[in-house]
């Protein structure tokens, strides 16, 4: 960030606080101000809607194909992007799909988020042997690249969308935990949390009050940020055979039984990829806009 | 200096233990018995017995652990339930083709990031910068096996200047350094290689904005050096981290190359791991992950010495 905004953000802030506005007032305002945010954040909303309201928007039905319309070009008539390898039409298919890479995308993340927020607040908070066995053992899961990790364990567990989102659990867990420990370790130290301690406040309670809400905003850009590549890695897993099973339709499934079709109709094959893009890009730019907007450091 | 150094090593050795004994529980938490990974599930009871025997599957698991460490440490990783050769026979030469196209990936991210990260750095806030930072994004968020899958539509469905698909012509994996070899390369290092340059270039980008930001910049400028010769200054700054980033990213590129490997069925250990986990073949499954994990950890160690080499403020952290 160049010192220009970051002088703005800090004249931002005062006016905020002469006004009494909260922090949420100025952190939404100033996300009002980005434009880049905001039109990520409503394509976001607009796939949020199409998927959830998958059933009443497809055409067709999902699984029901036909051998004689198989691999149908784009704008043909009554099916605007296509057909599939089996003749099932991409529009619905696109849709339903996106159910299941939303779901894996995010549910990794969430489960993550609040099993390595409790431990790395943990690790800061208590230190000692505490916080050496909790940050040696993800020591051992960094020595992983992550979707190493990701297929070491799903490749053991076997096929499923549950193994598959455990897996992913598993690779983003470690990667929380050092954000949360880290900012943790940063608070501890604050005065306020030694004038709660001293007028004999519990350590669970100093935790809960004074500790949490000062750490939940950078964990949470944080995992923010890890949606993007967690959906990546779910429809990776898929693409690989390892998620979701067909018939479901998963976007990374979808690309992998398409493969065989890019030289028949090659840009219908990669139309699921597509949609797999505009999700991550759109979750990444978002994610770097509430960094921004709520001044989070790193 | 040297102190560290030692420290440094002697911590990659616990690590190392436990990468071990997370490969060796992979087998154990694989749904059936694990005898099943070892013997082909069509095995007369008696065979089955013995093996068990033999592999020490019947004590208990942390002396099974200390045998399975003893194997591999003598390089004996066990067979392929697919093909009966030795899991190592067929690792050591898809290694070999994994690390090529991580190696060539790798240095055409390093330049291109420095590039274009060293350019958005300089000029910040310019349409450069704003070009740069929007392709590093793209880097990052692309799914590159789906790029994959882009650049053969476009690079050989449509204009037929490569090839799609594997690592030499007719389909032999014998490796030679002419173009006819040359061109199956070309496609998976230009899409393995969007990750390194996007998050190289935000590195790059960051790091060099806060070096122009320091005193000494403005220093040289005012001893009147032209922008180049400033440049270098900060190139000198940027290279220590910049390097330790495309080192780590060399590492991640070895085991995130699976994806893109079965896109060009690249003969490499991705494809090595994809069959295996098609075949449900754990003994490759497991050496696979085993061998890419331990380069991972040494190459960690490597790119820590030699950041503590070029940098010698580091030592003190």
């Amino acid at each position: 960030m160049s010192t220009a905004a970051e002088a703005e953000l800090a004249l931002q802030a005062k006016t905020a606080l002469a006004k009494g506005q909260g922090y949420w007032a100025g952190v939404f305002k100033r996300v009002r101000r980005d434009p880049v945010t905001i039109a990520c954040a409503l394509v976001l909303l607009v796939m949020f809607l199409a998927i959830l309201f998958a059933p009443l928007l497809a055409p067709h039905d999902p699984y029901q194909g036909s051998m004689i319309r198989r691999l149908r070009g784009l704008q043909t008539a009554g099916y605007p992007l296509g057909t599939d390898e089996l003749g099932r039409d991409m529009v619905t298919r696109l849709l339903y799909g996106g159910r299941l890479s939303w779901f894996m995308g995010i549910v990794p993340v969430v489960l993550a988020f609040v099993i390595g927020t409790t431990l790395g607040v943990t690790a800061g908070y208590m230190g000692g042997k505490v916080n050496m066995l909790i940050m040696r053992t993800t020591d051992v899961f960094y020595a992983f690249p992550s979707v190493l990790l990701a297929v070491a364990i799903s490749g053991a567990l076997g096929a499923g969308i549950v193994n598959a989102i455990l897996a992913l659990t598993l690779v983003f867990i470690p990667q929380i935990i050092r954000v949360a420990e880290t900012v943790t370790q940063g608070v501890r130290n604050l005065d306020f949390v030694d004038a709660a301690r001293s007028s004999g406040a519990s350590g669970f309670t100093i935790v809960r009050v004074h500790v949490l809400g000062n750490v939940l905003g950078p964990i949470f850009v944080y995992a923010t940020n890890l949606i993007s590549v967690c959906m990546i890695l779910a429809s990776g897993l898929s693409f690989l055979g390892l998620g979701t099973k067909p018939p479901e339709p998963e976007w990374g499934l979808m690309l992998n039984t398409l493969r065989t079709a890019i030289y028949v109709q090659p840009w219908v094959a990669v139309l699921p990829g597509a949609c797999i893009f505009v999700t991550s890009i759109c979750f990444n730019l978002l994610s770097d806009g509430l960094r921004q907007a709520m001044d989070v450091k790193g | 200096m040297i102190l560290y150094l030692l420290r440094r090593a002697l911590y990659a050795i616990p690590i190392a233990l436990a990468v071990g004994f997370v490969c060796f529980m992979l087998v154990q938490i694989a749904p059936g018995d694990p005898i099943n990974a070892i013997v082909p599930p069509d095995a007369p009871g008696d065979v089955v017995e013995q093996v068990r025997r033999d592999y020490g599957l019947d004590k208990p698991l942390p002396v099974q652990f200390g045998l399975w460490l003893f194997k591999v440490v003598q390089g004996d990783l066990g067979r392929s339930l697919a093909t009966g050769r030795s899991v190592w026979s067929d690792l050591s030469t898809a290694i070999g083709n994994t690390l090529m196209l991580a190696v060539c990936a790798s240095l055409v991210g390093f330049v291109m990031g420095c590039t274009l990260g060293g350019l958005a750095g300089t000029f910040r806030g310019s349409w450069i910068d704003r070009a740069a930072t929007g392709l590093a994004v793209a880097g990052v968020s692309v799914p590159h096996y789906w790029l994959g899958m882009v650049m053969v539509v476009i690079f050989s469905v449509q204009l037929n200047w490569l090839p799609a698909m594997g690592a030499g012509p007719g389909g032999s994996s014998d490796w030679a350094w002419d173009w006819e070899h040359f061109q199956f390369l070309v496609l998976p290092t230009i899409t393995l290689s969007v990750i390194p340059t996007g998050i190289v270039t935000r590195t790059v980008r960051g790091i060099v904005a806060e070096i122009m930001n320091q005193e000494f910049v403005v220093a040289l400028r005012g001893k009147g050096l032209t922008t180049f010769q400033v440049f270098l200054h900060v190139v000198k700054n940027a290279a220590p981290n910049a390097l330790a980033v495309i080192g780590l990213q060399l590492g991640y590129l070895m085991g995130g190359s699976i994806l893109v490997e079965t896109v060009f069925s690249w003969p490499g250990t991705g494809l090595l791991l994809n069959s295996a986990i098609f075949q449900r073949d754990l003994p490759v499954l497991q050496g696979t992950i085993l061998v890419l994990a331990m380069f991972f950890v040494a190459l960690n160690l490597i790119v820590d010495l030699i950041q503590a080499a070029l940098d010698p403020r580091i030592k003190r952290a």
